[in-house]
Order: structure tokens, then C-alpha cells, then sequence
């Protein structure tokens, strides 16, 4: 075995060995590990296959920085698709499978797609499958491309915990640099919170023989027990993944593997990065190949979790930070020689396992490199932030430039890789100043890609970009780096370029002879690793979401067997009884033309507009002309956007003079009332005008049918009842039960119909009276179902569901105001535009089908023969118990004109033929609405 | 997720609140001719500045509008008040 477990102390616990297995094979490693650092300790170095050429691929690094090894997990029956092997937690009982790689990653069958490469260039699947269509290519190009698949099953439980949090300090890293910024912060009396994605803080130091005269893991100690006694919070095992407008942090808290990390909405007063700095690959032939690793996560992998990653090393760096890992892995028994990058071009030899090294004519075997072309500092934070970035020419590298608001970068995140200056600047900023420009004893030799070198050079692992996929995107003229990424998607896989981005902005900015500060960074987005959607999602579905609206009467209607459900967000009966749901709903629409139905109608919006300007404004909110409405009086009408489309219908009643009430359509109370709020403070005097929403406040209970007049006159109310002292459209005021109780005479059945609106705590008394005396005269309860199918026999439409965002009034009949209303209105100039004007309107029509045929089905379009075209589409359907027969309403072009037309309605494919008809099927005389 | 400052609640989430335009938007007035291509302009043509705009926006919870400055490009709000204020 080239890497395995040495009796170094590390963060694992050896008295505790687990089982798992990985490709079919069993292994075991200790609690502690992750899968990467578990499967080296057992000599696998192969771990997956490269995206699009399948090459065998090892771990590079040993955390997020890892863009090769990833895998299926699953446990206890569960999978969980592309989980990287450097992170994810060993746990008893996994089985791995490496993505991307069948039957395994050692012996992946489709491996023969590399020997193709020559043609499999960026944008090679594109230009290729041009012809004669791409989509006829792209499902089995999908197909062979991608990473690990999702598993179909639910993960029952899987549900993630929110969690919103403020603090004055939040540190992200903890590492040396966070650990002692922390510790400032909390000791100097802030409210601190210290996050850091490993399950042990630390960070590198782990490595390090000893920090401050002690050794790292007491420094560590006593950092974290200083910070928790002055009430700082430490998270660990907590990504902050993304950070969001106004010091928004998302962190994703890990639990156990397998359940949905917790998100935590931080808002922090102010930030300190303390992210650190990764190695950067060298380009150079064969970098891909297993056993080629960054130096840092060698370091890493032998101080976390004791494993040695290859016996004989090459250490192939141009920089100062070599010389430690060099003597840590003698120490640890490595046999080790140090190469310098710019003697010569360096080529990986060997297939599956490194065999060796070249450079020039000089080869060395070998069973691991070990590169590094110089340090990355994690800006990604400080970049979602809008922090900006400047070139450091001392450090290669781009370092935290103009800080964003409320926050500071401290530490090798900052460019101090030295551990005093790195903690200097953390204690600075922990106590709330910004440290200067440190001085670094770091020192590089530039090293970047060399356009033109021989052999196969890989720029991005995880997507298999080579050196010369970024010449080609050069040569076609995608030299902007945001071209450059969409084209070759360098930076694009699921570790976004961490390894990748900065060897693709050099190697672009050396194929142009440019500097590379002038090419440029593609922007960072969150998340900074990748996190479950369920996370974003969290508890919040059904009821969490969306509460409904409930009834005062819900009880009554769960006693009399009413079928709840959910009808434009509150919970209401949708019919009565049990048994065939649509038997039901036909016995009431039978009920309710007989004898009458008493239907619960108390969503219907009660927005009451008061006030001395309250006529104009209603006159200005209306189509309609309101004023000419006397008191006691009732008008139907339309509200438009100022589109001059449809937004609502409904009654508006007059109490007096300077008081209306809006009864806008059940679903749409909150859009209206926030359109009302809008116009009476914007364009009027709020102190003349006020609204009131008293939807949710009373009651209202619809006894509709020819029977309607007799049950009130069994509750004995003050009130004229015969239909000249109390005809259709007015309103009368009385009491109930020495309650008020308002009676308006309107209706949508097109029966005779009152609506009784009172207080809602004095609904059940009310309700139980109107049973009683309906039920003496074989009337019942009726359900919003039934009153769909009452108001669709009558051409009664639902906004919305009969009109679409392009209906305006007169294309349902209502064209007067249009013509003749002499103020202004909402809209009103909408109406008398090109389009409003055009003779090919939508308008609403009835549509009747020949005797004997079944409903047409809503939404099934009614279409021209020749050339074949969409006149419109049928809105409403039923079958009418009434009439015996279906019916249906639709929104069809010209369609006042074609009433008689037999026209062809398509359907899925099926075709049927319907006759166009006026809206109203029943009583079209409106003899029983004025009875 | 960006935090408001309604001037009658205090700092809230941005969810709670609705964009109801740019300021200084005004009704033509609809009882005289209007031509179509201004009428076009009031009811699509938005400034949609870089930098410093000032714009209305409704807190859902409290119903009320107010004016909000706030530059496009940092997020930062810079200011709001009442838009009964802002008329005075």
C-alpha cells in the first residue's frame, strides 16, 4: 500500500473502528475519518472518474478544496447522491460508490472515451450535434455525461431546521487566525459567534508542532474555553456558504450524516473572514493522475486523521511554505526528494497509480507528487459581499482589496501566512480596528501555465479542462473570462472552481500576453459549497406556508359532514354529506332551484371605505359609476388594473353618504385591499379616506332559491320582506339576536337570494336559525361546488378563472361605462387603446354541445379549421342538473359575433364540435332573480 | 435578504414589504385626451437608474406606503420616510 495509517496523534478515535465499504469492496477505518482519509489509510487511491473522459481520479486535497472524489452514499437504506468523499463524515455501515464510473472507479467501463479525447475538445458536443437538430442528440450526450443520480425515493424526515440569528461579531474560520479574533472579540464584550465547517477547530494548525510554547491542540482548547466563558457560541461543523445583502450569512449547520443540515439566517454586525488559503495546482502533463495531491492536504491527512499519502514522495513546489511539510512527512516516514517546478517541464508517469516523475531527461520513481504552485486565499465570502480584490505581486496572488461594509479579512485569508503576523492582524480586528498591511516572510517564484507545452494538462479536474481547451476558447475569441468559463465550463462543476479558476485566468492571461490582474475573475456566487435544496426549503410547506383562513362556522359544517378543502385559502365545504362527491353537489344545485341552498359565504371581502372623499374614490377605484348609488342601495361592477384589464368583481354597497362596503371576490380581499390602500395614499388625501377590512370580522350567510323569502320570514327579523319594499340590489340593516345584522338582496344563482352578514361571533346562532327554518321547507345546506355550477348556468363569471390577464369589461357585456362615464377611473384610458379597440377580441361566450355528448373539458381550445389556429379556450364546465345537460363558458375571439357558430374544440388530441351561445343558460329573462 | 426600514414599524425583512413604484410618477389626467404613446410611457416606462433612486413601497403588514431611498448598486438604503412627509 502507498498511503496508509502511521501511529502519528491525530484527530481520530482508534478505539473506535468502523466498517464500510466502498465500490462493493469492505474496509474499515476510525470514527474521526472521512471517507478520502478512510480509503487512503487502506491504500485506495482511486476514487472516481473524471466527467466527460472518464480518467481514473484520486483525492487532490483534503477538505472543499477536493474537486475528484465523489461519491453515492448510502446508509440505513438511504442514498444520498454526489457527496464529497473529503467531507463527508465516515459513519458504520456506509457503502460508497464512487459517481460517474461503473462497475468501479478502478475499473470503469466507459474509461475508453479518454482514447477519444483528441475529438472531445471544449465545445466539441455542440459543433458536432449541430445537425440535423442538438436536442435529438442532447438526452444521450446527457446521459453519459453527468455526475451521480439522484435516487427516486423520498427521504422520509429529511426536512431541514431554520434557524434565525443575530450576533455583533460573527467569525467564519477557526483556524489560528479566527480562534484569536474570536477570543478578542468576546473578551473585549461583544456578542460573538465563531463558525467553522471542520467537526474539530483548528484549522492547519493540527499540523504544527507547536503554537505559542504550547502544543496546538491545548492552544486550541483554551482558545475555544476563553471564547465560550465571555458567552461566545462556537458552531462547528458549519459551512457559511453564502453572504447576502445587508450582512446576511447563510450557515449550514451538519448534523449526523444523512439528516438535512440546519440553516442559520445569521445577521451580523460585522464580519471577520478567517477563511484561510488553498493550495493551487501545477499544470504541468498528467497532473490528473491518482496520486498527484496538493502539499496542504498531505499535511492535512496526515495531522487530522494520521494517514500518510505515498511512501516515496516528490515535493514539487515554488514556495517557502514547502519546507514544513517537507520535514512533517519525513518525520512520519515518507522517503521524500524536493523538485523545483522551474527546472524543467514536469510530466506524472503511470496509469491508475503514479509510477514516477519527469523533468527534462531526469526521472525519479516515485508513488506520490505533492504539488504546489503557490497559495489561494478563500476570498469567496468577501466577494458576495462586493469586496473587492487587488493583485499582489509579492504573493501571486488576489488578496481582500476595498473592504464591503462591516467586514474584515484576517489571517492567510489576508495573505499572512505567517502565524504571528496571522495572529496579530485576528487579535487587531477582534478587538474592532483594521490591521495595516502586514509584512509576509512568504516567498514565491511565479508559476503558471505555459500555452504551448506539450502533452495533457489539466486546468479543472472535476470538468476536464485541459490547458489546450482553454487555447482553443482563446483562439475562437472567448478571451473574456466570463466567455471563457460558459464555453470550456472551467469552473463550473460543483466545487466552482476552487482548484481550477486560477490556473484558467493565468493560463488565459498568459495565451493573450496579458497581465493577469487584467483578465479578471469570474463573479463568485454562493453557496461556497454545495448545500441540499431541502435546506432553503425547510419546514416550510402546507400549513407552515400557507396558513388557511378558517371559518367561524367550521364546526357547524364538520357536523353536518361538509367535505373541507381548500378554496382560495380558506378551508370551506366544498359539498355536504358522504358518498359520490358529484351526486352531492347535484342534489344541492337541485335543492337550491327547488326549494333554496344556504351556502356559508363569509370569505367574501367586507372592505368598508369611509370618509368624506369616499365617493370619489370609489367612483375613481370603480368602472362603474358609484355616485348615482343612493344609500340602501346595491351596484355590481368591475375593478380594472391600469392596463384596463379585469382585476376583481363584485357588489358594492351604499350604507350612507360617506360609507360603502366592498364585497370583492372571496380569494381576492388582500390584493384589493392593498390596491385600495395604495391609491388612497398615493393620488388622495388619506385623512378624507378610510379602509377598512372587516372580511375576517363578520359572518355572511346566502339563502339562495325561490324558497329564500319564506325562511326569512321564519326568523321573524324587523324587516319588509315582500320584493317591492325590499327589492333585488338593496340592503337593509336590522338586528339579530340584538345584534346587527346586515340583509343584502343580491345574487349569484340567479334566484332570489339574500346575503346576512353579522358580527362572527353571532354566525353558529344565525346559521343554526337558517337551518332550522330552511330545512321546514326542505331547503339545505349547499357547498362552494354546487355554487359553481348555480353561477356558471347563469353566464356568472369567476375572475380568473373566466377571464385571463387581457379581458377587459366590455369583452363580458359591460361596455357602457367604457363609453359614457364622464370622470376619470382606474384604467379608463386602457380601455380606448389599438388593442382595446380591436374587432379580434376574447370575449366571453356559452358553449353548448350537441344532445347526448359528455363536458367539454375546461381548457381545451376551440380552433380554426384553416390555416389551423386557437380562437380561445372553454374557462368553465359542467354538467348542469338543471338543464340536463353539460354547459360550459369560454373566452373566445369575436365571440359576441359568432354566437350560433358550430365550431371545433381540440382537446389532447380528440376533436368535438360545440355551438357557440349566449352566456346565460337558465332563465336568461331573470324572471326568478326579480321574483 | 435585505432589511427595510418602514417608517412607522422599523426594520423589517424585505418580504413583508412591496415595491409599488418609482417616485414622482403622476396619473395623467384621464378626463382630458391623452396621447397613446404617454399613456404607454406612464404605464411601463421606468427609470430603472444605476445608483440613487427613490422609489414607493408598501409594508404589507402595516398597509402603509413610504418613500425609500436607496442606491441600486450597493443595496444600501439611505433613507425612508412617510409619503405624506415626502409630499410636504
Amino acid at each position: 500500500m502507498t498511503s496508509h495509517r502511521t501511529s502519528r496523534v491525530a484527530l481520530i478515535d482508534r478505539l473506535q473502528p468502523l466498517r464500510f465499504s466502498f465500490d462493493g469492496k469492505e474496509y474499515q477505518g476510525y470514527k474521526g475519518d472521512t471517507l478520502a482519509s478512510a480509503l487512503l489509510a487502506n491504500g485506495v487511491r482511486v476514487m472516481g472518474r473524471s466527467f466527460k473522459y472518464h480518467r481514473p481520479r484520486g483525492p487532490w486535497g483534503a477538505w472543499v478544496d477536493d474537486p475528484n472524489a465523489i461519491m453515492t452514499v448510502t446508509l440505513n437504506g438511504r442514498t444520498f447522491p454526489n457527496c464529497p468523499a473529503t467531507t463527508t463524515p465516515l459513519v458504520e455501515g456506509m457503502q460508497a460508490r464512487a459517481v460517474n464510473a461503473w462497475p468501479s472507479a478502478a475499473f470503469d467501463i466507459k474509461s475508453g472515451l479518454d482514447v477519444f479525447h483528441r475529438w472531445l475538445s471544449a465545445g466539441f458536443y455542440y459543433k458536432t450535434f449541430m445537425w440535423p437538430n442538438w436536442h435529438l442528440f442532447e438526452p444521450m450526450i446527457r446521459k453519459m455525461a453527468g455526475l451521480g443520480d439522484i435516487s427516486r425515493d423520498v427521504l422520509k424526515g429529511y426536512s431541514a431546521d431554520q434557524v434565525f440569528d443575530h450576533c455583533q461579531v460573527l467569525v467564519i474560520g477557526g483556524g489560528a487566525a479566527g480562534l484569536a479574533a474570536a477570543r478578542a472579540a468576546a473578551e473585549a464584550g461583544k456578542g460573538v459567534v465563531l463558525v467553522d465547517d471542520h467537526p474539530v477547530l483548528g484549522g492547519g494548525l493540527h499540523q504544527m508542532p507547536e503554537i505559542e510554547g504550547i502544543a496546538p491542540a491545548d492552544w486550541i482548547a483554551e482558545q475555544a474555553s476563553a471564547i465560550t466563558s465571555a458567552g461566545g457560541r462556537i458552531l462547528t461543523a458549519t459551512t457559511a456558504f453564502g453572504v447576502y445583502d445587508h450582512g446576511l450569512v447563510g450557515l449550514a449547520e451538519n448534523g449526523p450524516f444523512g439528516t438535512a443540515p440546519r440553516l442559520h439566517r445569521m445577521r451580523a454586525e460585522r464580519i471577520v473572514l478567517a477563511t484561510g488559503a488553498l493550495d493551487r495546482p501545477i499544470t504541468f502533463t498528467g497532473n490528473d493522475r491518482p496520486g498527484v495531491m496538493s502539499v496542504d492536504g498531505a499535511c492535512e491527512y496526515l495531522a487530522r486523521y494520521g494517514v500518510l499519502v505515498g511512501r516515496r514522495i516528490a515535493l514539487v513546489s515554488n514556495n517557502s511554505l514547502a519546507d514544513a511539510a517537507e520535514v512533517m512527512l519525513k518525520e512520519a516516514g515518507a522517503q521524500l526528494i524536493r523538485l523545483n517546478p522551474h527546472d524543467g517541464p514536469l510530466q506524472a508517469l503511470g496509469g491508475k497509480q503514479t509510477k514516477g516523475i519527469s523533468q527534462g531527461s531526469q526521472h525519479h520513481a516515485v508513488d506520490t507528487i505533492l504539488a504546489s504552485g503557490g497559495m489561494t486565499p478563500l476570498v469567496h465570502l468577501w466577494r458576495h459581499a462586493g469586496g473587492k480584490l487587488d493583485w499582489c505581486e509579492i504573493r501571486q496572488a488576489l488578496l481582500p482589496g476595498t473592504a464591503p461594509d462591516g467586514m474584515v479579512a484576517v489571517g492567510a485569508v489576508n495573505g499572512a501566512f505567517d502565524l504571528d503576523v496571522s495572529l496579530s492582524e485576528a487579535r487587531t480586528a477582534g478587538a474592532g480596528k483594521t490591521p495595516g498591511v502586514s509584512p509576509t516572510s512568504y516567498g514565491l517564484a511565479a508559476l503558471w501555465p505555459d500555452p504551448g507545452s506539450k502533452g495533457r494538462q489539466w486546468i479543472d479536474f472535476q470538468h476536464d479542462v485541459t490547458l489546450k481547451d482553454v487555447e482553443l476558447a482563446a483562439r475562437e475569441n472567448y478571451v473574456s473570462v466570463e466567455h471563457l468559463k460558459r464555453y470550456t465550463t472551467l469552473g463550473m462543476a460543483s466545487d466552482q472552481g476552487k482548484t481550477s479558476n486560477m490556473a484558467g485566468l493565468a493560463a488565459m492571461a498568459a495565451v493573450q500576453g496579458r497581465p493577469l490582474p487584467e483578465v479578471g475573475t469570474t463573479t463568485f456566487r454562493p453557496p461556497f459549497v454545495p448545500v441540499p435544496l431541502e435546506m432553503y426549503h425547510g419546514h416550510h410547506g402546507k400549513q407552515l406556508w400557507h396558513p388557511l383562513k378558517r371559518l367561524a362556522l367550521e364546526p357547524q359544517h364538520r357536523a353536518a359532514e361538509a367535505a373541507l378543502g381548500e378554496y382560495g385559502g380558506w378551508l370551506r365545504p366544498g359539498w355536504y354529506g358522504r358518498g359520490k362527491a358529484k351526486n352531492l353537489i347535484h342534489q344541492e344545485v337541485l335543492t337550491a332551484r327547488t326549494s333554496a341552498g344556504i351556502f356559508d359565504a363569509s370569505p367574501l371581502g367586507k372592505i368598508e371605505v369611509l370618509g368624506p372623499d369616499a365617493e370619489a374614490f370609489v367612483n375613481f377605484i370603480y368602472y362603474n359609476t358609484i355616485s348615482t348609488l343612493k344609500p340602501g342601495h346595491i351596484r355590481y361592477g368591475f375593478m380594472l388594473t391600469e392596463g384596463g384589464s379585469v382585476m376583481d368583481d363584485g357588489v358594492i354597497a351604499r350604507l350612507d353618504q360617506n360609507r360603502f362596503v366592498i364585497s370583492c371576490s372571496s380569494s381576492h380581499v388582500d390584493s384589493v385591499r392593498t390596491h385600495l390602500e395604495a391609491w388612497r395614499q398615493d393620488g388622495n388625501d388619506p385623512d378624507r379616506i378610510f379602509i377598512h377590512d372587516l372580511t375576517q370580522h363578520w359572518a355572511t350567510i346566502t339563502v339562495a332559491g325561490p324558497k329564500a323569502r319564506d325562511i326569512l320570514a321564519a326568523l321573524a327579523l324587523d324587516v319588509d320582506l315582500p320584493a317591492q319594499e325590499f327589492p333585488h340590489m338593496t340592503l337593509r340593516e336590522t338586528r339579530f339576536d340584538d345584534t346587527p345584522l346586515r340583509i343584502a338582496r343580491v345574487s349569484f344563482t340567479g334566484d332570489l337570494s339574500y346575503e346576512l352578514s353579522i358580527r362572527r361571533t353571532k354566525a353558529p346562532a344565525l346559521w343554526d336559525a337558517v337551518v332550522k327554518a330552511g330545512v321546514a321547507l326542505e331547503a339545505a345546506p349547499i357547498g362552494i361546488e354546487a355554487l359553481s355550477i348555480l353561477r356558471a348556468e347563469k353566464g356568472y363569471i369567476m375572475v380568473g378563472k373566466d377571464t385571463d390577464g387581457e379581458t377587459m369589461p366590455h369583452d363580458l357585456g359591460f361596455g357602457i361605462p367604457r363609453l359614457k362615464k364622464p370622470v376619470a377611473f382606474i384604467g379608463d384610458r386602457s380601455l380606448h387603446s389599438d388593442k382595446a379597440n380591436a374587432s379580434n377580441r376574447k370575449a366571453l361566450v356559452g358553449l353548448a354541445v350537441p344532445t347526448g355528448d359528455t363536458l367539454l373539458p375546461t381548457g381545451a381550445h376551440l380552433v380554426e379549421d384553416t390555416p389551423p389556429r386557437s380562437l380561445g379556450y372553454v374557462t368553465s364546465s359542467y354538467d348542469s342538473p338543471t338543464l340536463g345537460h353539460p354547459i360550459a363558458l369560454g373566452l373566445v375571439e369575436n365571440g359576441a359575433a359568432r354566437i350560433g357558430e358550430t365550431v371545433s374544440v381540440w382537446h389532447l388530441g380528440d376533436i368535438r364540435k360545440a355551438t357557440i351561445c349566449a352566456p346565460c343558460a337558465f332563465d336568461p329573462e331573470g324572471e326568478r332573480l326579480n321574483a | 435578504m435585505q432589511i427595510f426600514p418602514c417608517p412607522f414599524c422599523g426594520p423589517r425583512n424585505e418580504t413583508e414589504f412591496h415595491f409599488a413604484g418609482e417616485l414622482g410618477k403622476v396619473r395623467p389626467a384621464t378626463a382630458e385626451k391623452i396621447a397613446a404613446p404617454d399613456w404607454a410611457t406612464y404605464l411601463y416606462a421606468q427609470r430603472n437608474e444605476k445608483g440613487l433612486v427613490h422609489e414607493v413601497w408598501m409594508h404589507l403588514t402595516c398597509s402603509e406606503l413610504f418613500v425609500m431611498e436607496r442606491d441600486s448598486v450597493t443595496m444600501q438604503v439611505l433613507d425612508t420616510r412617510s409619503l405624506r412627509e415626502d409630499a410636504q
